[in-house]
């Protein structure tokens, strides 16, 4: 381990250029375009001019309560979902499993459509409300079903991080209160959420700021005055000259460093490596009759809520008429035979951009991975360090910054524009979803201890040898989960889609449902669409747990 | 520090299952009021199951625990005013110093210059009156073992419970707390459980020491009790070290022998008297003297050979073969003495009254 050699190094400078390229000469762009007068001048007039815009100043607003709102009712949904799991015996445990992945499969802004017919204002529950009572509740107007459709979509971030930080804190913290006197609430309030903390944070600020980027979800709804619609508009309609289009892009990335390097600082200020993982988890409570009724009702008021979207989607694609009726009155295949026919090419599209994309993320991500965690090079955190740095990137941010750096560049052999080609898919994905790949890599690398390594050189393999025929073999369960998470998250990608797509030949499924949204008559298929999306994301899910699951315990070797 | 005076504690028949699992086995104990005990025994031995089950964390299926004379059983842990230190602190990291100390006494609704009061008080007492504003994670180890016995003992609890708490401190600093604890409560008079695996603890700190082994209690008593006269293989085995023979005996006119297996067939000095059946027979390795002449009349008296000898310090460790056992022998060592060398043939004394026969 001691010397680096020369072909890592290379490989180490070659993954760097290409984040340099393809991620930060874009952001730069963007922000140095924010900041420019056009002669190359620094200027703060766009600003200015962004704020002496009511529109703008409206929609800055509207998209801070969106994304307040949306983590405050998902905190409302996931404590108590989070805490019954954690710390009591019962048997709703898997049904809260299925609450928090139920929504990540399908992307909001395909539950958006299907949320519009079932809580809109003509929608089945308010038809239903009407009938009885003579009321109906605002749930889809404006801002609300903006706020509704994301909390439902992203509440399982907030479960899911609070759950593990909650499982993470040693059961003598909870009880060494208990044994002073605290109790019920209070043992809540002042020892375990505090403890929790650092977990929730995590989850709210990524709640927070996926909600603050989001383009697809308000533009199906046809809200748009909020940021990312503003910006989208701005630079498709004004032009990509429009600097205006620029200030949101650097409100937008701002906002984003802000609430990751926040959630990280809030962390780090707070020693919390105190809270040692050498005891045993708490013992589960049992509840008694009367909370586990309050719990079932939660829990199964949530799954429906949950489940609204799936089964409104799944209604839809197959509903012939279906308008101011709690339920579709008559039922087809059409829309699928439409989809089929008409759309095949973006289905192969998804599968070619994405998977490509994956391929590359999970190429880049074991180098990087191995790099890191395996060699002295110096200046290795940085790359992943960079890679970070997309993940704090909107979509949105990428592809207008695509747009603009790479205007005019033309593809190598008579390929065309770059930006008119499908290349510019596979690296904006790539880009984009590194971040995920390369956790799940690491993870891999971490579990196969060094020793095995060290042993093969010891056989007389060198280092490619033993990198090809024992580190990749025994990375390849997170290399493929790496691969699947990289793979769905691209397929369900919207904000970076929408922006790159020229021409619908070149569009993948996720901007063909979109693109069907925007009609009445095209509800129906782009239903179909989304539900075939949805089964190819859970699907990817599915195995992707499964690999994770297959891969850690058994692995050889993988001590500590 | 109490206003009623120390109370005891009353583990009655006492039973605890985790599934089919027996943790706790018939388990009956009285801790005087005032007294510093200890639950000693090694890891799976129940001691930790039994102080939770004081604490309230556990419950048990049979029996009851009586505190003060109050029948305990189904009282939840935050109404029992049992204070337990946790063997890895429990200190909560997003308090500090001040706020962990006076958090059980805001829980009983204190008022707040008396709180305030009280936790100087109490950081007075473990000398950490300075340190209240810090943050648990900016302390020593020891500190903070301080600071979880300053938040215990600042709700002026009835009973004290201490889980290992000095297994996380290095050896030197060990052996300084264990001596301050002590002084402390002597001071306090609190009743106190101490659980330990570690046998020098339980025996230099405790007026009496309980030694468990799989969810029994083997024997309870005072330090020397248990070491001059243990009742089983177990106990003599865990408190300090032994030279252990299973065998029986048998009376040959007037000589009586111990027959065992290992050691082979060996006479016992006049005026033993041992008990009828299969016994081991027991004696410790500093009262085996070691000569290269021959033993007295008195005494027990083996011939091996040296096969190994460990220089310890204060003492030589020998293990010397004895037919097929190998007995232990701790010399003490003078200045200048040298170790008999490795295959010495050896004569063994062990003087009659340092003899016991412990049931297997």
């Amino acid at each position: 381990m001691g010397r680096t050699h020369p072909g890592i190094a290379a490989i180490a400078l070659a993954i760097a250029a290409f984040l340099v390229v393809f991620l930060v000469v874009p952001v730069v762009a963007v922000v140095y375009t924010a900041f420019s007068d056009g002669q190359g001048g620094f200027t703060l007039a766009h600003f200015s001019a962004f704020s002496g815009i009511s529109l703008m100043r409206e929609s800055f607003g509207n998209s801070l309560y969106v994304a307040g709102m949306t983590v405050g009712l998902g905190t409302l949904i996931a404590v108590p979902l989070a805490y019954l799991t954690v710390r009591f015996q019962f048997r709703g445990a898997i049904l809260v499993q299925t609450l928090g992945v139920l929504p990540l499969v399908m992307p909001a802004f395909v539950g958006a459509a299907a949320m519009q017919l079932l809580f809109g204002r003509s929608g089945s529950v308010n038809l239903i409300l009407k009938d009885a009572f003579g009321l109906t509740l605002p749930l889809m107007e404006g801002l609300n079903g903006v706020i509704f459709v994301e909390t439902l979509h992203y509440f399982p971030f907030i479960l899911l991080n609070l759950s593990a930080a909650l499982a993470n804190i040693d059961s003598s913290m909870e009880e060494a209160a208990q044994n002073l006197g605290a109790s019920g609430w209070r043992l809540f309030r002042k020892v375990v959420f505090p403890l929790a903390m650092p977990g929730y944070v995590a989850g709210a600020s990524l709640v927070f700021i996926k909600v603050f980027d989001d383009l697809g979800t308000p533009l199906v709804l046809n809200v748009t005055n909020m940021l990312a619609p503003q910006a989208y508009l701005r630079v498709t309609s004004i032009g990509l000259e429009d600097p205006i289009g620029y200030v949101i892009c650097v409100i937008l990335v701002a906002f984003s460093i802000g609430a990751m390097g926040g959630s990280w600082w809030f962390v780090k200020r707070r020693d919390y490596a105190l809270v040692s993982r050498g005891g045993v988890q708490a013992p589960k409570r049992r509840l008694t009759a009367w909370q586990a009724a309050l719990a079932y009702g939660w829990i199964a008021a949530m799954l429906l809520l949950v489940l609204s979207p799936h089964l409104g989607i799944l209604l839809l694609s197959f509903s012939k008429v279906w308008s101011f009726t709690v339920l579709p009155e008559q039922f087809t295949l059409g829309h699928f035979a439409t989809v089929f026919t008409e759309s095949k090419q973006m289905i192969w599209n998804t599968f070619l951009y994405c998977g490509l994309a994956a391929l590359v993320d999970v190429a880049i991500g074991t180098a990087i991975a191995y790099i890191v965690l395996r060699t002295r090079l110096p200046g290795r955190q940085l790359l992943d360090h960079l890679v970070t740095v997309a993940l704090a990137m909107p979509g949105l941010v990428l592809g207008i910054g695509y747009l603009r750096t790479f205007k005019g560049i033309e593809l190598p052999f008579g390929g065309g524009a770059l930006t008119a080609s499908w290349v510019i898919f596979v690296l904006a994905y790539a880009v984009r979803r590194l971040p995920y790949a390369l956790r799940s890599c690491m993870a891999a690398l971490t579990q196969v201890h060094p020793a095995l390594e060290e042993a093969a050189e010891n056989l007389g393999a060198g280092r490619w040898s033993t990198i090809r025929r024992v580190v990749v073999p025994l990375m390849m369960g997170g290399i493929l989960a790496g691969f699947v998470t990289s793979f769905i998250t691209a397929a369900a990608e919207i904000s970076e889609t929408i922006l790159l797509t020229s021409r619908e030949s070149l569009a993948p499924m996720s901007y063909g449902i979109y693109l069907y949204f925007q009609s009445v008559l095209g509800r129906g298929p782009g239903a179909a669409l989304g539900v075939i999306a949805v089964g190819l994301v859970a699907l990817g899910t599915y195995v992707s747990h499964r690999l994770v699951a297959a891969n850690s315990p058994h692995q050889p070797g993988g001590g500590k | 520090m109490n206003p009623v005076g120390p109370v005891g504690v009353d583990i009655r028949h006492v039973a605890l299952s985790f599934g089919t699992t027996q943790v706790l086995k018939d388990i009956s104990v009285s801790v005087a009021p005032g007294e510093f005990f200890a639950l000693l025994g090694p890891s799976g031995s129940g001691k930790s199951t039994l102080l939770r089950l004081i604490a309230g964390f556990n419950q048990h299926q049979r029996g009851e625990v009586l505190i003060g004379g109050r029948d305990v059983t189904g009282t939840p842990p935050w109404r029992r005013n049992v204070g337990m230190v946790f063997q890895n602190y429990a200190l909560w990291p997003h308090m500090t110093v001040e706020q962990n100390v006076a958090f059980g006494l805001e829980e009983r609704r204190l008022p707040r210059d008396e709180i305030r009061a009280k936790v100087k008080a109490a950081l007075d007492l473990v000398g950490l009156a300075d340190y209240g504003k810090r943050r648990p994670g900016q302390l020593s180890g020891g500190q903070q073992q301080r600071v979880a016995i300053a938040r215990t003992l600042a709700i002026e609890p009835q009973v004290l419970l201490l889980d290992e708490p000095l297994s996380n401190l290095d050896a030197k600093l060990r052996v300084q707390t264990r001596q301050e604890l002590v002084k402390l409560q002597r001071r306090l008079g609190i009743t106190t459980l101490f659980v330990t695996h570690d046998q020098i603890e339980a025996l230099t700190t405790c007026h009496r020491v309980a030694v468990m082994d799989e969810g029994v209690i083997q024997q309870v008593g005072t330090p020397m009790e248990l070491f001059d006269f243990p009742v089983n293989r177990f106990v003599a085995q865990f408190v300090g070290s032994v030279n252990l023979f299973a065998g029986r005996f048998r009376r040959d006119g007037a000589a009586l022998l111990f027959e065992s297996p290992k050691l082979g067939n060996v006479p016992l000095p006049a005026g033993v008297e041992p008990p009828s059946g299969s016994f081991d027979l027991a004696f410790r390795p500093h009262a085996v003297s070691v000569a290269e002449g021959a033993p007295g009349p008195q005494d027990l008296a083996l011939r091996g050979a040296v096969d190994n000898a460990e220089f310890l310090g204060e003492f030589l460790r020998y293990e010397i073969r004895v037919g097929e056992a190998t007995v232990i022998a701790d010399v003490p060592h003078a200045r200048g003495r040298a170790p008999i060398e490795t295959g010495t043939q050896v004569a063994l004394a062990i003087p009659a009254s340092e003899l016991r026969f412990v049931a297997a």
